[in-house]
């Protein structure tokens, strides 16, 4: 991949008789090998965006490109992780990690040594034969990451991967997540809620309003790229720069406004 | 290993119990385990054909239901659009008593066997399509869009996700259903035909023989036990959740 790009994209979700527009209008792009990350208030189509990008959903108007060619399915060079990391309880370790293999029909030897392989990296290897309900939840996150790893891909999707992490668990993942960007060159965009996420692995961070989301603000946070970044006055700097950014944004209407309850994904696009 | 001494303790327990109240009532129509256990295993050759046709029924039953009635409800579960026409339906049907369709059903597929497994498939059709609609509703959206998102075709979504998120549910709907299935067979033995325990029961206690009534009751509870617990251990090696 060498761009994704949204190009005025607008969202609208139906339910019922109910119209809610979930984007506004939205473009921006990611560049070959980028780690963006996606900051705003719930409800401002962070997820939407994320599920556009993945050919889960289309927009209702506008496009979303990859290399100039619209995505209206999934691709295999895209990699996946919903919020609650969308592990199967049924299924193995093993099995987990080799679902996107199976998918495409790669032979069963090959795609039990790859995954055998990726679970070994991601320190899960002595698990692979326990079930998800025998994990913790860093050992989830890494086994949903193992899951995507597997595929060789070139854009890597994330769901608010880590918002059901505790804070010393987040942050060795937040780690282990650079430390795999910056090893496998894949481009990546996370979705958070955490500013302090969004500065430490995002080397450009999305800023968006409430609903309709639109991008607000993109910040270059080119510095990032390092552990050892956390404890910069860049860091901090940056951090408290976002924080204001979305203090000054924070839409009152939100609060106001009862379609910003409706949960994403409940219409169609 | 745990499950054995669960039945061992159960069953004791209700051999205690039934003696206490056969004792209690001292009545013929009551007689307790110690008198029954015995004609049970003398008339164990009388009993077995019965037993093996009512398993039978049963069985083919349980199985045309399921057959019929989880699809449907799955289709339903996953299709707004097909849920919306026919959920109006279900509403008007479903709770009405199957087995007042027994007269009908006799018309259509006569006293024998057939017009007693067709209604308890229609039983276990409806018990079905309600309990895998509801489960194939609750599947986790994240859990389908996973799946998707790794380009799974419609059938690998079906049998790697819609299949195993609905098996538990299925599970749990046949292990109610056995319940119904055996009372209804047992009403609809009792009806019509000359075979089956449900005859075997009604006709011992035509002929005032009390002891046998509940031999053939003993026989009717082992059947249920027996698909209960295949249901249970089918379970257990196929769901690993």
């Amino acid at each position: 991949m060498r761009e994704l790009s949204f190009d005025n994209v607008f969202l609208v979700y139906r339910k019922d008789n109910n119209e809610v527009q979930a984007l506004d209008g939205l473009s921006f792009s990611v560049e070959s090998g980028a780690s963006v990350a996606i900051i705003g208030p719930s409800g401002c189509g962070k997820s939407s965006l994320l599920k556009m990008a993945c050919g889960l959903i289309s927009p209702t108007s506008g496009s979303v490109f990859i290399d100039g060619a619209p995505i209206d399915k999934p691709r295999s060079e895209t990699a996946f992780i919903p919020q609650d990391f969308g592990i199967l309880p049924w299924k193995s370790v093993q099995a987990n990690a080799e679902l996107g293999l199976k998918m495409r029909h790669v032979a069963r030897r090959e795609r039990s040594q790859k995954a055998a392989s990726v679970l070994g990296s991601l320190g899960l290897g002595e698990f692979a034969r326990s079930y998800p309900s025998q994990l913790s939840g860093g050992m989830k996150q890494r086994l949903a990451l193992a899951r995507a790893l597997t595929l060789d891909v070139d854009l890597l999707l994330m769901d608010e991967p880590l918002s059901a992490l505790d804070s010393l668990l987040r942050e060795q993942i937040q780690d282990m997540l650079l430390e795999l960007w910056s090893e496998k060159g894949y481009a990546q965009i996370m979705v958070t809620h955490s500013i302090e996420e969004a500065v430490f692995l995002g080397e450009r961070i999305v800023i968006m309003d409430s609903r309709p989301g639109k991008v607000i603000a993109q910040i270059d946070n080119s510095e990032m790229g390092s552990v050892s970044y956390r404890q910069s006055a860049t860091f901090h700097d940056r951090c408290d720069e976002i924080r204001l950014l979305l203090m000054e944004k924070k839409p009152e209407k939100c609060a106001l406004d009862a379609s910003c309850q409706l949960e994403e994904g409940e219409g169609v696009a | 290993m745990r499950r054995v001494f669960g039945y061992i303790w159960g069953t004791v327990a209700v051999l205690v119990l039934w003696w206490a109240l056969g004792a209690a009532v001292d009545s013929p129509a009551l007689p307790t385990p110690d008198a029954t256990i015995p004609v049970l295993i003398d008339n164990a050759a009388s009993i077995t054909p019965d037993f093996f046709t009512s398993f039978w029924r049963i069985l083919a039953s349980m199985l045309i239901g399921t057959a019929l009635g989880a699809p449907i409800g799955l289709i339903l579960g996953r299709s707004q659009r097909a849920d919306r026409i026919i959920e109006p339906i279900l509403y008007i049907l479903y709770p009405i008593p199957k087995i007042v369709f027994l007269p009908v059903i006799f018309v259509f597929f006569g006293l024998g066997g057939e017009g007693k497994i067709v209604i308890i498939s229609i039983a276990v059709l409806f018990q079905m399509v309600v309990s895998m609609r509801d489960a194939a509703r609750s599947i986790p959206e994240s859990a389908m869009m996973a799946v998707r998102s790794l380009g799974a075709s419609r059938l690998q979504t079906f049998t790697n996700v819609v299949l195993p998120a609905t098996l538990p549910a299925l599970f749990t709907a046949l292990r109610v259903t056995t319940g119904t299935a055996v009372a209804i067979l047992f009403i609809a033995e009792s009806m019509a035909g000359s075979t089956g325990l449900g005859y075997y029961i009604m006709h011992s206690w035509s002929l005032l023989e009390y002891t046998r009534m509940f031999a053939g009751i003993v026989a009717m509870a082992i059947m249920g036990v027996i698909i209960y617990e295949a249901f249970y251990l089918a379970e257990r090696r196929l769901n690993k959740a």
